[in-house]
């Protein structure tokens, strides 16, 4: 019995080893496709947290992506073959997810959705003379020193000055606490160039916690500390699944700063089955705007929301805007869908540097040499279960 | 934070793991196995409960009363963990306890995986059922108690009571000890004890979901991960207090709550697991078989 | 042909043959028309079969359950990354500079072991496994909120950054890992590895000390009655497969351009641990095939897209069902065996 074991697993294994090896079959029988073959089309990949904790990011990624694809090859003109692969939020994973797609044949990347992996796969990508372009991953570790790395989303250290900046200016508070994450790289980010902006402008840092993965539902000693040292804003760089809780429980025990929070913050009024009345007075810095009149904006969220039942938060709309953006790259260098992805690097870098981009999370974006973006962050109000800007 | 306030919160939090330990412990000491997917069934109970509340499970079922939704969550869990104990647990039953320790970590994939599928990944938050009059506290002598905390400590309570009488008295009860003490000297006196484990798992999947309404009202944030991390905490408290050990389930619930709010309070925040853990280790270097826990007697 | 009379050496020789056999057509395909899906996968499987080894020497042959090997391979990817990068002047040579990253995680990963080890081995069965799930977590934790640079010498501080080395050229930065890692790991130092982790295994398990550590899995009391001193020969099975684990962290570390606490979480731990259970405790050929197995699973799943974890789940639940459950086993085996029959008349 030992032995038949033993031959049923090698068996497996070998099947596995073989099907996993091929590189020349799989481009027939693949069933991963996110959109249709198309002939002559750019083969766009990016490698996405679609299972696990982090799940709901790369969903958002990926479901904004394929609507944009779909979008732009009804137009005619243009065409996109579109691959997401599941990364689990793992650095380990997202470079295998990135090696399935380099044997695919991807020719431009959207790099990865999250920061860890993103910084794995864009050493990858750096090596492979691939052009990556992601929506999200905000670390700077993911573009440093790679000159075919490109972000659609502010860096952190810029979300972290911008926004100490915006409370002293509007002089929101003097003494300031702040709760971030200390396992994530997103909240570490932003948290260090806040603390090192914020006294130089007048703020006191009066309390700064923490919390961690697995130990983000019981934030009650966070807010006691924030609350008895006096804080009258609370800063909250982090994802809006926690800052959720925190609203709640600050909300049971009768503490009522004013609470600021960052892009990840975008997406806390479309939770299903959260009290809007408890983000009220919410003051957050974000590059997009579900509620926005504008046209773009409005067509994609009622187009989003038809297709997949849910409000498009910042992480579809930068994945939006980065197919939009791969579009009017490709369109405006007459790329075409045989150039090698070599080719096709160089074509973009020069392009990327060069162009402005109007999209929906802003307008007239720039990219400078080191791959990150340019554009405003806008402060909104949550007023009424809806952002208002603030400027 | 004043040492009343924390005490409180630690209570608060401690009743919940002292919830989800109940159906470890129990599972433990009657199958004597680790059965990992415990956490996953507390989030399906909650999913469950969400739905038949919002009305949103299937389209031609009608939004229910708090009520009947929980108590709609209970007999689906109940239902589901005598399923998954009939098709991944039985054939297991004579193989040694890692492979069936496999297979419950196998189960909690699938039941992860089947709830991001049918249910998105999108956290769900999950209504208050327990305010009263539009309050979720209650203020006690210039303490501020949330309901949720009152009930939960009172519904564990209960459920340790009822468990222990249950146990020692029904005729239930005592066939699942003669299990848990020897199954093959249990069949020999007439016992079922296929149908005795289907009972307890039935139990403890009922209780699943029971704690799963109680966690999700506690932390309202419902993904299809909500079940993971309090699952594994609450199997720390269930073998802090001595695992197989009912009323120790609970002791071992409410003080690694309390332990974890003041490291938290009065250490450090980025550390309060490690601690936790570390006080784990500590006790049961004192006390091998846990705070409740029967000693193991060795036969040669 | 003596040698291969002993049953033992026998099936050592065999194991060895396979992963000797297995490197050079591996080997051999890489250079000829491999995909980069199964090339970016050869230096974890490599890890994986050296954590899943010496794991199997924790469980299979000391007999007590960790659920925390992961917590070694961390120290392991911490430590050997930190002396890789660190000595990333000095030593020019990749080779060199991963065989001495490999020897430093080792030595770290057994310096962990030893201090765990001293607690943990008083207890038993599912009391110890909790200990070492603790231990894992701690471990998480304590590099999660550790600060390493190196300027000439080691600055280490923990909780913030209290090196005066600015953020940015620090070696381990808390919550961020370690980033900028040179890639240096190979599949020559990953096959290295599993044979030198084979050569100490079976070398041990045929030893005098083997025989005193499985005579304790065996029967504790009857062993420790004839004088042989438990704690000694317990804390030496673990200690060297803490070792090994640290070794094929670092190999691991090594392996990626950024590696975070997080990935050493209690999920790796059981990863780890099902691989050991699937190739059946004890056996070191079995443990191979299974992390090899189990590592290209859920790549050659892509094709179920937004299925493939759940398909992973359930082929997990089949494989644990269909190689215990006794009428089952019955069945395959009658069937084998009547095959066999069959053949021998024709």
């Amino acid at each position: 019995m030992k032995k038949l074991l033993a031959i049923l697993l090698a068996v497996c294994l070998m099947a596995g080893l073989v099907a996993c090896g091929e590189t020349a079959t799989t481009e027939t029988t693949e069933t991963t496709e996110t959109t249709e073959a198309v002939a002559g089309a750019f083969k766009i990949g990016g490698t996405a947290p679609l299972t696990g904790p982090a799940a709901i990011y790369g969903t958002a990624v990926k479901n904004a992506a394929e609507l944009a694809v779909e979008e732009i090859n009804a137009e005619g003109g243009i065409q996109f073959e579109l691959r997401m692969e599941d990364d689990q939020h793992d650095a380990e994973k997202a470079v295998n997810a990135y090696n399935t797609l380099k044997d695919w044949g991807m020719q431009i990347s959207l790099g990865s959705v999250t920061s860890k992996p993103c910084e794995a796969t864009s050493t990858e990508t750096y090596a492979d003379r691939i052009f990556a372009l992601t929506p999200s991953a905000s670390s700077t570790a993911t573009i440093e020193g790679k000159d075919n790395q490109f972000q659609m989303c502010f860096t952190d250290p810029n979300q972290g000055s911008a926004s100490a900046q915006y409370i002293a200016d509007k002089a929101l508070a003097t003494k300031v606490a702040v709760i971030w994450k200390s396992d994530d790289v997103y909240s570490k980010g932003i948290y260090d160039t806040f603390m090192a902006t914020a006294p130089g402008l007048g703020i006191e840092v009066v309390s700064d916690t923490t919390f961690v993965d697995g130990n983000d539902t019981d934030f009650s000693v966070q807010l006691a500390d924030a609350q008895a040292n006096g804080a009258e804003l609370v800063f909250l760089p982090m994802y809006y699944t926690p800052a959720s809780l925190i609203l709640n429980q600050a909300n049971a025990m009768g503490y009522a700063p004013v609470w600021f929070g960052v892009d990840g913050m975008d997406g806390i009024l479309t939770l299903e089955g959260f009290d809007t009345a408890l983000a009220e007075g919410v003051i957050l810095l974000t590059p997009f705007n579900a509620d926005s009149e504008d046209a773009r904006t409005a067509a994609f969220v009622a187009k989003y929301q038809e297709k997949y039942g849910e409000i498009p938060n910042q992480f579809a709309a930068d994945a939006y805007d980065c197919v939009y953006a791969y579009k009017q790259a490709l369109e405006a260098v007459g790329a075409t869908a045989d150039m090698t992805a070599e080719e096709l690097c160089d074509l973009m870098i020069a392009q990327f540097t060069t162009m402005t981009y109007d999209g929906i999370t802003g307008e007239s974006m720039t990219w400078d040499a080191s791959g990150a973006v340019t554009k405003d962050p806008k402060g909104m109000v949550i007023e009424n279960g809806a952002y208002v800007g603030l400027d | 934070m004043n040492i009343f306030d924390s005490l409180i919160s630690g209570i608060s939090l401690g009743s919940i793991y002292a919830i989800i330990a109940l159906g470890y412990t129990m599972v433990y000491g009657i199958a004597k196995m680790l059965n990992f997917a415990h956490g996953d069934v507390i989030m399906v109970g909650a999913y469950i409960c969400f739905y038949t509340f919002t009305g949103g499970l299937m389209s031609f079922l009608p939004a229910v009363p708090p009520y009947a939704a929980i108590l709609i969550a209970v007999v689906v869990c109940t239902l589901l963990g005598m399923l998954i104990e009939r098709l991944a647990y039985k054939p297991l039953r004579t193989a040694p306890s890692l492979a069936v320790l496999i297979t419950a970590i196998g189960v909690s994939y699938f039941l992860q995986n089947a709830a991001l599928l049918l249910w998105t990944s999108n956290p769900k938050v999950f209504p208050s059922f327990f305010n009263f009059g539009g309050n979720t506290n209650i203020e006690l002598g210039g303490l501020r108690i949330s309901y949720v905390t009152i009930v939960t400590i009172i519904v564990s309570a209960v459920i340790m009571v009822a468990l222990t009488l249950f146990t020692s008295y029904s005729k239930t009860g005592k066939a699942m000890r003669a299990c848990s003490e020897d199954k093959g000297a249990a069949q020999l006196m007439g016992i079922n004890v296929n149908t005795t484990i289907s009972i307890t798992f039935a139990i403890g999947s009922g209780l699943a979901a029971i704690a799963g309404v109680l966690l999700c009202s506690a932390y309202p944030t419902l993904v299809p991960t909500t079940g993971s991390m309090p699952g594994i905490k609450a199997f720390t408290a269930a073998v802090f207090g001595g695992i197989g050990s009912i009323p120790g389930a609970m002791l071992g619930g409410l003080l690694l709550g309390v332990i974890e709010i003041f490291s938290k309070a009065y250490i450090s925040t980025q550390l309060s697991d490690a601690i936790v853990f570390a006080v784990l280790i500590v006790v049961l270097l004192v006390k091998p078989t846990g705070l409740l826990g029967k000693p193991i007697r060795e036969k040669v | 042909m003596k040698l291969l009379t002993n049953k033992t050496t026998r099936s050592n020789t065999i194991t060895y043959a396979v992963v000797v056999i297995s490197f050079v057509l591996l080997q051999l395909w890489s250079g000829a028309g491999m995909s980069s899906s199964l090339k970016g996968m050869l230096v974890p499987i490599c890890a994986y079969v050296v954590m899943a080894l010496s794991l199997n020497l924790t469980v299979g042959v000391l007999g007590e359950l960790s659920l925390g090997h992961a917590g070694f391979m961390s120290v392991g990817a911490f430590t050997g990354t930190t002396a890789a990068m660190a000595l990333a002047q000095s030593i020019p040579s990749d080779g060199l500079r991963l065989a001495i990253a490999m020897v430093v995680g080792a030595l770290f990963a057994a310096i962990a072991g030893f201090l765990i080890g001293i607690p943990v081995l008083r207890l038993r069965g599912d009391y110890l496994a909790i200990v070492t799930l603790a231990f894992g977590e701690i471990i998480k934790s304590i590099f999660t909120n550790l600060y390493v640079g190196f300027d000439g010498g080691l600055r280490v501080s923990l909780l913030s950054n209290q090196t005066g080395i600015a953020d940015n050229d620090l070696i381990i930065r808390g919550p961020m890992g370690i980033g900028g890692i040179t890639k240096i790991s190979t599949f020559v130092a990953g096959f290295v590895l599993i044979m030198l982790t084979l050569i100490v295994i079976f070398n041990l398990v045929n030893s005098r000390s083997g025989r005193a550590i499985m005579a304790l899995r065996d029967n504790r009391i009857a062993a420790e009655s004839v004088g042989i001193p438990v704690t000694k020969y317990k804390m030496m099975a673990f200690v060297i497969s803490a070792a090994l684990a640290g070794a094929a962290g670092t190999l691991f570390g090594l392996n990626y351009s950024t590696v975070v606490a997080n990935k050493f979480d209690f999920n790796t731990s059981i990863l780890i641990l099902v691989f050991v259970v699937l190739g059946g405790q004890g056996r070191m050929l079995g443990s191979i095939i299974a992390a090899a197995a189990l590592t290209i699973l859920p790549e050659v799943l892509r094709e179920f897209a937004d299925y493939r974890m759940l398909v992973y789940a359930i082929v997990l639940i089949l494989v644990m069902i269909f190689t215990n459950n006794p009428t089952i086993k019955g069945f395959f085996t009658r069937l084998f065996s009547k095959k066999q029959e069959g053949g021998a008349n024709q």
